[in-house]
């Protein structure tokens, strides 16, 4: 459930100024979320001066830089660096996003970056997703068939498989379902978006012949319902998909089932 | 934990490595790696009623896998007339004769079971208007033995690594596979009759150690592109199995073979798959001409990676590069139809969006030939069982241990990979190591103790970087090591520049030893786990610029300008290299290449000049 304040040892208190580097020229401001869990202390607010001369244009660039060239404890997720294996998803500038594909230019003032919201912190960037993943294996992501298997492939016309076009992309980097205030409420039983729009994403298959399966294990005031259209997750999503609209399908599949 | 001693971790256990506690576990089997190879291996494991574990350092999905673009060539034959025999013949001379045709002929006679295995699964395959898989054309696939352009590569728009990758997830979960999900492997557990019997580990959330037994150990741990400092490679692409083998006291093989893809993004390095090229896209350079033509006049722009690669090398060296310092190429796309590049090249239109500020339906993509693919890694027979020259035998099994993926040398790719090749080589070999396993060991079988010191080893590793205070970064040395690389052994080579590389690249192995780190704690040190990394690239890289000092002759990605000619005489053979990590000194052998395939559906494909 909801806390509607952080609890008094979670509140992020001012950190450490570091240094700012000494010739350079175009240098630009990062206040970044820090969280030590051997120290016992609360989080910290740090102030990082990156030499923009020396660094490419991202902000995973620049974290990248703070840890090489200034504080090499600053722990974060980071793989592929161009926007497809997920991992650096974070909170900049008050929009959950992909830290390798946030160009620093389309930011004004100081870059903040903060955990993405609402997640149990390991240490620093990096949140606990353990959940998300089990919500995300709960909608069960493969094709259930009946039919015997041809030979070859399953016959799917040009169609059919464009309908599955801005659900199979998902990265599962879990920016949508922690900017969803419904999910921060109830993120237990609500599967959150990121899950539904991979339940979708199977519902809308041609091949799938487990529909009333998967529609009936959806069919629950929470899992599913717990969805109030507030378009968090589709404005959020760094790969621009629209998981309240495969979500609003899900509710429409319910009822047309049901009448 | 208030006192300020434990601020950075330093009130945990670990004086002397013993002093860590560990916490055991035993499977049937286990798979270091959880991308597209290890979920295959793992899926197949678990259907065959074997307890396994599958182990990663990052969530699977994040594996690299997920970022192959072009697709997984097999010959289905949904475009046209199309022959296993013929995508054999394309890997042969793709490999410039380096492959082993045994394995090859593996591959492509079950490339296609494998791909359909995949869409029965639920891959998203592109389709055709009959609605079976879209397949594209791709560099070096011809059909009727290099007569005719194939259309044999398996497409998912450009996102073909992904679609796979997520689906083999589901199948994992589907199969109830045990997965430890974010724990780094230190080194294998070796016992003194040289049978691997599993792998040490550190969970990265708490720092907790877990030693996994295991009948046999499935390495899927990739390559090692981040050893050079320019790569497609994702930064977690640092071979951690290639090292781990290599401590083991066991050789990798043909090293010296590292791809340069044609077509990262300028300056970032990202990937532009050659799908690009398969659609229509062309290469110019400053005078507008399209210059393949003049390397390639048969294949032009899909001609094999390493012969573009050089192409587009010479014509920036020659003063016919592109931009302010006419330093790089471009690849034209806007010649497209707008609706080809929305349905089948959105990921990369994206990419060229975000990280070159390019509309592709309008402007040119500023390229250069990347790093992008390891051809060589742990020497495997092709069920995936890791083989050593031992006692004069070149094919000698290492028992409890195998090999998949990029990770792995089969030897399919050669001395160069073609594209579309690596995705399947994943899912086939994957394949058949599930299969082997399922021979070699019976569910539940007991496995004899491990011997005493089993952690040992792992343990003062991980202990000696942890509290390294010596003067240098593992940043600074790090970068060391991939500039070096990336100076004397990129797309060109002579003896002079490898030689001058060899003693660079010993220096910064030495170096190690004065390394530093900032983090001593245990949870999430990613400091210590990039230290680690550091010292399985290193290792890589030295072994790497020293098998390529050692080749003297040009042959698929190693183009040695001092020995331009292939020289099947004295090089048709394979480099294995074994380092030691004690002593820092490497020792190369060779061992010969199958001239022979698997079955006598088809003959020895004997060399010929390679000419696209």
């Amino acid at each position: 459930m909801v806390e509607f304040a952080l609890p008094k040892n979670s509140r992020p208190v001012a950190g450490k100024v570091w240094p700012r580097p000494a010739t350079s020229k175009d240098v630009r401001e990062f206040r970044v979320y820090r969280w030590n869990p051997d120290d016992g202390q609360n989080p910290r607010i740090d102030t990082y001066f990156v030499d923009m001369d020396d660094c490419g244009p991202m902000v995973l660039d620049a974290i990248i830089w703070i840890k090489t060239k200034v504080d090499p404890t600053l722990t974060f997720r980071r793989s592929c660096r161009e926007g497809i294996c997920g991992s650096c998803a974070m909170n900049i500038d008050g929009m959950n996003t992909l830290a390798c594909t946030k160009d620093m230019s389309t930011i004004n003032g100081a870059v903040k970056i903060y955990p993405l919201p609402h997640l149990s912190v390991i240490k620093d960037l990096v949140p606990d997703l353990t959940t998300f993943y089990a919500q995300h294996a709960s909608i069960e992501p493969w094709l259930k068939t009946d039919t015997p298997q041809p030979e070859k492939e399953w016959g799917q016309s040009p169609g059919d498989r464009s309908k599955l076009d801005g659900l199979y992309e998902c990265i599962l980097c879990a920016c949508c379902s922690t900017s969803c205030p419904s999910y921060w409420w109830n993120g237990d039983r609500y599967l959150g978006p990121a899950a539904l729009l991979q339940a979708y994403r199977w519902l809308a298959d041609s091949r799938d012949e487990g529909t009333g399966e998967r529609l009936d294990n959806l069919e629950d005031p929470f899992r599913l319902y717990r969805c109030h259209t507030i378009m968090n997750c589709a404005k959020t999503c760094p790969k621009g998909l629209n998981p309240a609209k495969a979500i609003a399908e899900i509710k429409n599949m319910m009822i047309s089932r049901q009448v | 934990m208030a006192n300020a001693s434990a601020a950075n971790g330093s009130s945990a256990p670990g004086v002397n490595g013993s002093a860590y506690p560990i916490t055991d576990h035993t499977f049937d089997v286990i798979v270091v790696g959880a991308g597209g190879a290890g979920l295959r291996a793992t899926v197949g494991c678990s259907q065959a009623g074997l307890r396994t574990a599958c182990i990663s350092k990052v969530f699977p999905t994040r594996s690299h896998t997920v970022a192959a673009q072009g697709g997984i060539s097999a010959a289905l034959g949904n475009m046209g007339p199309d022959d296993w025999r013929w995508h054999m013949y394309d890997t042969v001379k793709g490999s410039d004769w380096l492959g082993d045709q045994d394995s090859i002929e593996y591959l492509c006679r079950n490339a296609p079971a494998a791909v359909y295995e995949l869409e029965h699964w639920g891959v998203p395959f592109s389709r055709t208007e009959e609605g079976k898989i879209y397949q594209r054309p791709f560099g070096g696939m011809t059909t009727d033995y290099g007569k005719g352009t194939a259309q044999r590569t398996c497409a998912a728009a450009d996102r073909t690594g992904h679609a796979i990758l997520h689906t083999l997830y589901g199948q994992a979960l589907r199969n109830k596979t045990e997965f430890f999900i974010e724990y780094f492997a230190i080194d294998l557990i070796m016992d003194e009759e040289g049978r691997c019997r599993g792998v040490v580990c550190i969970k990265m959330d708490d720092g907790s150690i877990h030693r996994f037994r295991a009948a046999q150990t499935i390495l899927a741990t990739g390559g090692y592109g981040r050893a050079y400092f320019s790569a497609t490679s994702a930064h977690t692409c640092t071979g951690d199995g290639n090292a781990m083998v290599l401590r083991a006291g066991l050789p990798l093989q043909d090293m010296e073979f590292v791809q340069f893809h044609p077509t990262g993004i300028y300056g970032s390095g990202c990937l532009i798959t050659e799908g690009a090229r398969g659609e229509g896209g062309y290469v110019t350079n400053a005078q507008g001409e399209r210059f393949m033509e003049r390397y390639a006049p048969s294949a032009k722009d899909l001609a094999s990676r390493d012969v573009v690669s050089r192409a587009m090398t010479i014509e920036i060296r020659e003063g016919r590069g592109v931009g302010k310092d006419a330093d790089h190429i471009y690849l034209h796309l806007e010649h497209l139809d707008p609706k080809i590049l929305h349905e089948r090249l959105p990921g990369i239109s994206e990419s060229a969006r975000i990280f070159a500020g390019v509309d592709v339906t309008k402007e040119p993509i500023p390229v250069l030939p990347t790093v992008h693919y390891n051809m060589g890694g742990i020497q495997t027979n092709y069920h995936g069982e890791v083989v050593t020259k031992k006692a004069g035998d070149p094919d000698f099994i290492v028992p409890g241990l195998m090999a998949l993926g990029e990770a792995a040398c089969v030897s399919i790719h050669g001395a160069n990979r073609l594209g579309s090749n690596s995705l399947i080589d994943l899912v086939v070999f994957g394949r058949a190591a599930g299969m082997r396993v399922a021979q070699l060991v019976k569910p539940g079988e007991s496995q004899p103790e491990l011997p005493k010191d089993s952690a040992d080893k792992s343990l003062s590793r991980l202990d000696k970087y942890r509290w390294s205070k010596g003067g240098t970064p593992t940043a600074q040395l790090r970068e060391k090591m991939q500039r070096t690389m990336q100076n004397n052994c990129a797309v060109f080579r002579t003896g002079e520049v490898l030689e001058e590389g060899s003693k660079l690249i010993h220096e910064v192995w030495e170096g190690i030893g004065d390394i530093a780190i900032t983090d001593r704690s245990l949870i999430w040190n990613s400091d210590l786990l990039e230290t680690l990394e550091f010292d399985n690239l290193i290792i890589q890289a030295v072994v790497t610029m020293d098998s390529a000092v050692e080749r003297q002759e040009s042959r698929g990605a190693h183009a040695r300008e001092d020995f331009p000619d292939r020289d099947d005489v004295n090089w048709m053979k394979h480099t294995l290299a074994w380092a030691n990590d004690e002593t820092k000194k490497i020792s190369i052998d060779f061992r010969p290449v199958h001239t022979y395939t698997m079955t006598n559906e088809i003959s020895y494909i004997e060399p010929k000049a390679r000419v696209y």
